[in-house]
């Protein structure tokens, strides 16, 4: 991999603005294509690309297993948990109009957490099937 | 010219279904598979499905096509000479496609606005959601909101892949470090695991 300079240079100026890209899509789906799914894989596909290039060591030290693991469990506990929160504030599951005094921002605070979750979720779950397949070695 | 794009994109996608099926390198197919993706996402493009499109580029011509890689790290890339004729499963086929392709004849004009599916609760999505929410995406609002529950059903759907694949591929090891001894059967959960990678495409 040493001698891939092309490869490693462009990766290496990639990377970074594929997560802010990722962050962008995240949060501009309110308004455009995109939401919490896209901007999850897109974050993932992210550190793929660096595991790729840079070799699946290098990206174990940036990102430990056991990161993506909880990550993938985390985030569908913050969308249920959004669910409970709103359960216990008085509305029903998931609606999220009792988040604020006025509905439509308990809409938009709703809709923003359980988006950080699905991102959280769909993160985990993209990279830890990446280490779950190139973490084996060939029979 | 927007049919010039879609019947572009269509042969296209025909060429590479087509190149998937005839070609025996497993890399190159991989490959083709992506790009059948990525064109995939170009035809939603042209019908303003931008969120539908957005995913299929990203899980289906990305995550999908990083995964197969990965899978054929381990299997190898060269696929073994068929030893039967296909002509029972040709047959099968072409029968489905006929009876699809005779089925989407009764299938209302596409885009057409009185069609049944837009005279449920599609109206009120485009005419109530901002008000209800002050989100200007409504496929946001849907997801988010109107159909909350589904998503939350989808992430545990995404979660539960990836326990999945943990369980078949990672057991006893930390992230799946295992370095020697795989057994065959081992191997063969691997490879078989792999039209489900493809499946989490249609959870956008």
């Amino acid at each position: 991999m040493d001698d891939r300079v092309i490869l490693r240079i462009g990766a290496k100026i990639l990377v970074p603005f594929i997560m802010v890209f990722a962050f962008y899509v995240q949060f501009h789906g309110d308004y455009g294509p995109g939401g919490g799914f896209q901007a999850g894989v897109i974050l993932a596909a992210g550190f793929v690309l660096y595991g790729l290039v840079y070799g699946l060591a290098n990206l174990l030290r940036v990102l430990p297993p056991s990161v993506p693991y909880v990550c993938g469990a985390l985030g569908v506990m913050i969308y249920s948990g959004t669910g409970f929160v709103t359960l216990a504030l008085g509305g029903n599951f998931l609606d999220y109009n009792v988040l604020a005094h006025d509905p439509a921002h308990g809409q938009h605070y709703g809709i923003l957490f359980i988006e950080l979750g699905v991102i959280t979720t769909v993160f985990g779950v993209m990279v830890g099937l990446f280490y779950a397949f190139a973490g084996r070695r060939r029979s | 010219m927007i049919t010039v794009v879609d019947v572009t994109l269509l042969v296209l996608l025909g060429v590479t279904a087509i190149s998937v099926i005839r070609v025996r390198n497993l890399f190159a197919a991989t490959m083709l598979m992506g790009i059948y993706s990525l064109l995939s996402a170009g035809l939603f493009v042209t019908m303003d499905a931008m969120d539908v499109a957005f995913t299929e580029a990203a899980v289906g011509a990305g995550i999908s096509t990083i995964l197969m890689l990965g899978t054929l790290a381990l299997v190898g890339s060269e696929e073994r000479a068929p030893t039967h004729r296909p002509v029972l499963p040709l047959f099968v086929t072409l029968v489905v496609g006929v009876v699809l392709v005779y089925g989407s004849l009764d299938m209302p004009a596409f885009g057409d606005p009185s069609n049944p599916v837009h005279q449920h609760v599609a109206p009120y999505y485009l005419e109530e959601s901002y008000e209800d929410t002050g989100i200007s995406n409504i496929v946001t609002v849907v997801l988010g909101s109107y159909r909350g529950f589904d998503t939350m059903g989808e992430g545990a759907v995404v979660f539960t892949a990836l326990v999945g694949v943990l369980l078949l591929l990672a057991r006893g090891g930390q992230g799946g470090h295992r370095t020697v001894d795989l057994r065959p059967g081992a191997v063969d959960s691997a490879s078989t695991r792999k039209p489900s990678a493809g499946e989490e495409s249609d959870h956008g």
